[in-house]
């Protein structure tokens, strides 16, 4: 049977047939997609992780036990998951283990463009990686093949324009017959103490000179002759790219990008006259290559930075350009927050109270965007409230009140409670706001420890906020409606006066949860245009349903108009009107 | 090079649906048999900003992006998004658009006007350029939603695709409850 699939469908289609048991995994765009489509699999059991770390500690623990196991993650995902990641190297596997993970070159949706080949290398693992969506699911199915082998964990490296790119997968079947999971003790194997892990490194490194060995004849890496005059060692969507704009050129298209196939690339460099290496990124393939003495050229002439596209590649190889039409100036449109989101109101208080705000990764990072304009710094998943106490310790008493951290409900329980400990056991005078929205609203609404339901729609225990803060020793803690701007401005403003640690917890669903009831849409608003003087106070708080507009006389008076389709009833526009201009038409 | 590729565009703004479009135009394209890809950016650019889907079909399609300049099919759902991706499309390429304004944030808050002039500007790089009031036509089929399958009916006539593949497409990915609108939409854009 022949489908379209996306490259993580295909992926999770790769793990069923594989006859994977347990998937694991923490969101994060672009890999987000693999674990909601395991979940159409009965066979898998499929779950959310509060982080990559514990995702793929789950994972190894699903493979020590005999079953096979995968766990997915974004590129800044392994991070998180680095510290299990090198030393299951070399404690290897029982069942397979297949670790996903989806670069996102361009940063499409993320903080930095790091290319997690890099890591492959780095913690002793190999990786493939497809060039499309059928290859997604055979190197899936694939890999959990090699990582029982190899006795190794298998590394399986998307990107964006595969994972969320569709083409067309020929279907099989799941496979049977694998062992039953039951337990086995193996201590020399499984406990990396100094004394067993020196025995194991050696294993390592023989695996890998291996499977470097049996790549060369392996059929995922293809050599392609046909003009000899160009030669081009590629992998990955950069494959397709090649084969776009330089069709008649000879390629060698690794889908092992971990080790190299060193006798095949030695084969291939000597069949053609010039050598180019074609990768996104760093030059990881291409100073291997020269480390094994032969010349090839590459970043030369391909930027270390964004993605590829065929009209880079035509620019890199010094081909003609289509001629592009202009479309003249065009206001920009950038993301905004929903209609009726629940952080606009917090971060329209952190503005005014002049805040200057640690920021973290989710929506709220769009409260970065004018006219909020309330974030000062985003690093990474968790970092505001390390950062906070960080500020704290070095600015004077009087700007240390002006610190504040703000951070998601799943942003907080994947890497923020340790920060909160530590500002509480450091005593840090900061504020620390926690945006409950009762989701994991960016990567597309999923569930997390504190929404009450699995990855599965089964309930769960959902961790309370308030006392999992007071457990870690907060003694200010403040429930607020973030709807209610008086509200919301007071109290941050009160616990920003403090010199002591202390959080405010909003209380407000976002919008785009789909139980019913969950996030309940009040009646739709709507402007008085006796009453509206054109002062464009509800305006500051960009709110995509509210629009201004010009007089018909085109003159500088104007009026707010509010769209009903898009208003959800939140209230916050009319608490900003002085005029009484703004209110429900119910 | 005999690869023979259709190279489509839609373009529009987070939420208006055209995930689902492109969606529906690969799986007639796949049913009609071609080889077929499809790219888009999910994330961010959901909460309101530009999306661009790719759908390329043909022989055997290689790269999951339409290559700059190389669209032959630009198709809008909103005015000014259609006019920010002309760029990607080839001179005397067929430019199908929704009638649509939607705001993007300086308009709404009043720091920019929305260019009054975007039908001029497609129509001057292409002559052909079809402006299609999917809203209207819409409501004339049975439901205001409906106007992306307008439009989809209206491209589709530019298509190696014939309609009964474009059914079968429908019906596998619209809802049963949604289905026989989205039929009737579809066949009143194919007579645009």
């Amino acid at each position: 049977m022949r489908e379209i699939l996306s490259g993580n469908e295909a992926i999770a289609r790769g793990a069923f047939e594989a006859g994977c048991l347990v998937a694991c995994a923490y969101p994060g765009t672009p890999s987000t997609e693999i674990l909601e489509n395991t979940i159409s699999y009965k066979e898998i059991d499929s779950s959310w992780a509060p982080n990559e770390k514990v995702a793929l500690e789950v994972a190894i623990g699903a493979s020590f036990g005999g079953g096979r196991a995968l766990c997915t993650m974004k590129h800044v995902g392994v991070n998180v998951a680095a510290d299990p990641l090198f030393t299951l190297a070399y404690t290897g596997v029982r069942g397979g283990l297949v670790l996903v993970v989806a670069d996102d070159p361009e940063m499409h949706s993320s903080q930095n463009e790091q290319d997690s080949r890099n890591y492959a290398r780095f913690a002793k693992v190999p990786m493939l990686e497809p060039a499309d969506s059928q290859e997604c699911k055979d190197f899936t199915r694939l890999a959990f093949e090699l990582s029982e082998q190899y006795d190794t964990p298998v590394m399986l490296r998307s990107c964006t324009r595969i994972s969320h790119g569709k083409s067309i997968v020929e279907l099989g079947e799941r496979v049977t017959g694998l062992p039953e999971p039951r337990l086995e003790k193996n201590p020399a194997k499984l406990v990396m103490l100094p004394g067993n892990a020196r025995v194991r490194h050696p294993l390592v490194e023989k695996s890998l000179l291996e499977l470097s060995e049996a790549g060369s004849a392996m059929p995922l890496n293809r050599l392609e002759l046909r003009d000899p005059s160009i030669g081009i060692i590629t992998s990955g969507v950069c494959y397709q790219y090649v084969r776009e704009v330089l069709p008649e050129a000879s390629t060698l298209k690794l889908g092992m990008v971990h080790p190299l196939p060193q006798s095949l690339i030695r084969d291939f460099a000597s069949r053609v006259d010039k050598l180019y290496v074609v990768e996104e990124l760093d030059p990881f393939i291409e100073q291997q290559v020269r480390a094994m003495g032969i010349v090839a050229t590459g970043k030369e002439i391909i930027s270390l930075c964004g993605e590829m596209t065929p009209g880079r590649l035509r620019n890199a190889f010094g081909l003609p350009q289509p001629v592009a039409t202009s479309p003249g100036k065009l206001p920009g449109r950038p993301p905004n927050m929903c209609p009726g989101c629940p952080h606009r109101g917090v971060f329209f208080a952190l503005n005014q109270l002049k805040a200057y705000v640690t920021g973290d990764i989710g929506c709220y990072t769009l409260g970065f965007m004018p006219p909020l304009s309330a974030m000062d710094t985003c690093v990474c998943m968790g970092a505001s409230i390390g950062m906070a106490t960080g500020v704290t310790k070095v600015v004077s008493d009087e700007e240390k009140k002006k610190v504040v951290a703000v951070i998601g409900d799943s942003t907080f329980l994947h890497t923020g409670i340790n920060g909160l400990m530590d500002m509480v056991y450091n005593n840090s005078p900061a504020t620390v706001v926690i945006l409950d929205n009762s989701i994991t609203a960016m990567t597309g609404r999923q569930d997390n420890p504190a929404t009450g339901f699995t990855l599965m729609d089964d309930p769960a225990h959902a961790v309370n906020i308030p006392l999992l803060c007071k457990a870690l020793g907060v003694k200010n803690i403040r429930i607020i409606n973030p709807l209610d701007l008086e509200e919301t401005k007071r109290v941050i403003a009160e616990e920003m006066e403090r010199s002591e640690t202390s959080v405010v917890i909003t209380n407000k669903p976002c919008v785009l949860i789909k139980r019913e009831d969950v996030f309940l849409k009040g009646p739709v608003y709507a402007v008085d245009t006796e009453a509206c003087t054109g002062c464009r106070a509800c305006l500051k708080i960009g709110c995509p349903a509210i629009e201004w507009r010009p007089a018909a006389d085109g003159s500088k008076k104007g009026k707010a108009w509010i769209d009903p389709l898009l208003c959800t009833g939140c209230d916050v526009c009319r608490q900003l009107c002085k005029f009484d201009a703004i209110g429900s038409e119910k | 090079m005999s690869r023979q590729i259709t190279n489509i565009l839609l373009v529009g703004v987070g939420g208006q649906g055209i995930l689902l479009a492109s969606e529906v135009l690969s799986e007639a394209a796949m049913l009609a048999g071609f080889d077929v890809k499809k790219s888009e950016i999910h994330g961010m650019s959901q909460r309101g900003g530009s999306v661009v889907s790719h759908v390329r079909y043909g022989t055997e399609v290689f790269s999951p992006i339409v290559p700059e300049g190389e669209g032959d099919i630009l198709f809008g759902f909103e005015l000014m998004e259609t006019c920010r991706s002309l760029p990607l499309i080839k001179p005397g390429g067929i430019v199908v658009a929704n009638d649509l304004q939607i705001s993007p944030p300086s308009v709404l808050m009043g720091q920019e006007a929305y260019p009054a002039d975007l039908v001029m500007r497609i129509q001057d790089h292409f002559p052909d350029f079809i402006l299609v009031d999917g809203q209207k036509i819409a409501q004339g089929a049975g439901n205001v939603r409906a106007a992306n399958t307008v439009l989809l009916g209206a491209v589709s006539r530019r298509l190696a695709i014939a309609e009964d593949f474009w059914m079968k497409a429908l019906e596998k990915m619209v809802p049963p409850k949604a289905l026989e609108v989205n039929k009737a939409a579809f066949k009143i854009g194919r007579e645009l």
